[in-house]
């Protein structure tokens, strides 16, 4: 069927694009990184096909169980990627992001499909613009996650004084933390309006705007904690390592409330509530 | 002919000879030698070359190791110590590792070609390069530019300040707008600031003990001198400190920095400590956002920069002999010339006088159809030679091709002209190209 014929062509272009990247990462020919970044376009614009498939079959947006949240996730990963790309001209970064995004869409092709009717609670624009938003807030903080990996790889070989292979190819240390500083000045205000717009909804879909439900307190923890990194950065004027290691905590509670909540967690947020509730039968 | 060079570089000569030999007219020299036809000379700080295209090879060899007795005052005996002789091929590859940066003192260094370049460009406004020289310049130049495009040889600081300067960019990005401390007035901390002050730095503040000498390096900065009590008020501004003391004891201790970190809201400093004894407490690397590289760290970077090049040569050695082997083949081809010109220059001297002789019979002719009749014979002539010289240009590097020039020149019976004259010829026709 057409649907999961796009996810597979899909997952096919992004491992080609991640192994280009990664190829030119070690060789360092430019002709390398331009094939797999057309793949990765090619790549992108099938899953975009496959998650507007998907729209158009549930009437909602596909992120109803963690098989399309994860690949929704590395779409927004993906999308966020080459929008950098085109500001900033930095071809090393696709080397860290484009394979973490093609991990993300592997383990999300792990898990089973479901289909069935869609409960009418979860047709509603709000659903779409929450999920959208706090996705791609997600996906900001995921590149400022790998910046800050690659932050402290080049520190660690400039400090200890090791010139590895990549020393060489990882760019300056004020370029990664540029990169680091915007991912995060953008993604949080993602971030915020994906709560602010999830509450909108949960008054709608259940009356009320806030339960407790942990996803929604950790992701307050998670808001918080970007809250302080973003002052830290902007007021008392944190940089590099300090910041590097901070943004790499955000994010790993990120992934708690992210995936966490949703396997592990009971909750509305937990998938198999979401089964219950209806969502897909 | 035959192309000869002789010369002397920082291997085979002692500076004192090298710099006795730096003279301005040994051009002029060799160009008025009756049997050199084309001169060359590139003298630069660790070397000196001639080469020249000659027709008799033992008078230009003799004519030029006597210019250089003259110049070295040495005696023949003593000066063939320390030249070199190549001839030909070889000659032709020692002139493209030279442009290469093959046969540099330090591998990779780009200044040569460009000085080669200018040797050339002197040359050539003297008139004194023809067919031969030119084409091995510019293969030269072709093979100093693939040998930069496609091997690793020019990459990478292979000295201590411009390994200083990497690293400064592998932390900063761009050196622009960045601020420097300069502690210490050495020779060496001098050559590190203006290396940086060339990447665009903005601001070199020097701090001295002697205060004179301060003020006197910072008039050369356009910066402005500060005393040593004022240092740790430069520290919370400087980007790069590089200090080059002659203290026994440490300038910059950690506890001088540990406060800092937030005063600097965290921007990156970078330690350049090129004192012996060290000027930085070596912890102070341990402090967050602060890197220090004392000159052991810089030596070692820029020898291991410089084994990496070390390595690229022996792919660079591999172009140039490729491209020994193609000047090879052109040189070969110039053998076949001199056949070619006078097999063409028959001909149309045949056609001019057939017409000639038939002027009377062609005289009502209008000068359009005249003219159509002599690009008639003329096409017909070229059809005919066009066979045998492709045949000719096919053989050109066989050992038969000799046979096939004699068995050509019987065959159409072919006047060479005298082998100068021709020589003249080609030259003048290259150089109209």
């Amino acid at each position: 069927m057409l649907g999961s014929l796009l996810f597979k062509v899909a997952i096919f272009f992004y491992v080609f694009a991640s192994a280009g990247f990664i190829v030119f990462t070690i060789k360092q020919e430019k002709r390398l990184f331009n094939i797999g970044f057309f793949l990765l376009i090619l790549g992108f614009l099938v899953h975009t096909g496959f998650l507007i498939y998907g729209y158009c079959l549930l009437g909602t947006a596909p992120v109803l169980d963690l098989r399309s949240s994860l690949s929704f996730f590395s779409w927004c990963i993906v999308l966020v990627y080459i929008l950098f790309f085109f500001k900033f001209k930095l071809r090393i970064l696709g080397a860290f992001v484009t394979p973490f995004s093609t991990f993300l869409i592997l383990i999300s092709s792990m898990f089973p499909i479901c289909f069935g009717p869609v409960k009418p609670i979860f047709k509603t624009v709000w659903l779409t613009v929450h999920v959208g938003t706090i996705f791609i807030g997600n996906a900001l903080f995921a590149i400022a996650f790998l910046a800050a990996v690659m932050y402290l790889l080049q520190d660690y070989y400039i400090k200890n004084k090791k010139f590895s292979f990549l020393y060489e190819r990882l760019p300056s240390l004020t370029t990664i933390d540029t990169i680091n500083h915007y991912s995060l000045i953008y993604g949080f205000p993602f971030l915020t309006a994906g709560i602010i717009t999830g509450a909108i909804y949960a008054q709608i879909a259940f009356g009320k705007y806030w339960q407790w439900d942990p996803k929604e307190v950790w992701s307050l923890v998670t808001w918080i904690l970007y809250a302080i990194l973003i002052h830290e950065r902007l007021a008392v004027g944190w940089k590099g390592r300090k910041a590097a290691i901070m943004s790499i905590l955000c994010f790993v509670v990120l992934s708690i409330s992210f995936i966490g909540t949703s396997l592990f967690i009971e909750g509305y947020h937990n998938i198999k509530q979401i089964e219950r509730l209806g969502a897909i039968g | 002919m035959r192309i000869l060079n002789i010369g002397m570089n920082h291997k085979t000569a002692p500076v004192e000879l090298r710099e006795k030999l730096t003279s301005d007219d040994m051009l002029d020299y060799l160009i008025k030698t009756e049997s050199i036809k084309e001169a060359l000379c590139l003298c630069t700080c660790n070397r000196i070359e001639a080469v020249v295209v000659t027709e008799n090879e033992d008078d230009a060899r003799k004519a030029i190791i006597s210019y250089f007795c003259r110049l070295g005052g040495l005696s023949q005996d003593r000066i063939l110590n320390f030249i070199y002789i190549f001839k030909d091929l070889d000659a032709v590859r020692h002139i493209f590792r030279v442009a290469s940066s093959l046969d540099s003192m330090v591998i990779g260094e780009p200044q040569i070609l460009g000085q080669i370049k200018d040797a050339y460009a002197e040359a050539v406004s003297r008139k004194t390069t023809g067919v031969i020289l030119n084409s091995l310049m510019h293969k030269a130049f072709h093979t100093a530019k693939k040998v930069r495009t496609e091997t690793g040889i020019c990459e990478s600081a292979v000295s201590v300040s411009y390994a200083a300067i990497e690293l400064a960019k592998k932390i900063f990005d761009t050196l622009s707008g960045k601020k420097v401390l300069l502690i210490g007035a050495g020779e060496m901390s001098e050559l590190t600031a203006r290396h940086l002050i060339s990447q665009g730095v903005k601001e070199v503040v020097v701090a001295n003990r002697t205060f004179e000498k301060a003020v006197e390096l910072s008039s050369k900065f356009g910066s402005h001198p500060i005393s040593f009590d004022e240092i740790p008020i430069y520290l919370i501004e400087a980007d790069i400190v590089i200090t080059s003391t002659a203290s026994r004891h440490y300038i910059i201790k950690r506890e001088m920095l540990k406060g800092i970190s937030r005063k600097r809201r965290n921007r990156p400093l970078f330690f350049i400590d090129i004192a012996v004894p060290r000027d930085v407490e070596p912890d102070v690397n341990k402090l967050d956002n602060i890197y220090l590289y004392d000159i052991d760290d810089l030596k070692s970077v820029a020898e291991m920069n410089m084994n990496q090049r070390r390595q690229e040569a022996i792919k660079a050695e591999r172009i140039v002999e490729e491209e020994v082997l193609k000047f090879k083949r052109w040189l070969e081809t110039l053998d076949i010339v001199p056949v070619i010109i006078s097999l063409k220059n028959k001909t149309h001297s045949i056609i001019e006088k057939e017409i000639k002789r038939s002027e009377s019979k062609l005289k009502d002719l209008s000068p359009e159809q005249k003219e159509a009749v002599f690009v008639l014979c003329r096409s017909i002539a070229e059809k005919l030679i066009n066979d045998p010289i492709i045949f000719l240009k096919s053989k050109v590097g066989r050992s038969s091709l000799n046979t096939y020039l004699d068995f050509t020149r019987k065959l159409f019976n072919l006047e060479e002209q005298e082998k100068g004259e021709l020589y003249e010829d080609s030259r003048h026709k290259f150089n109209n190209k």
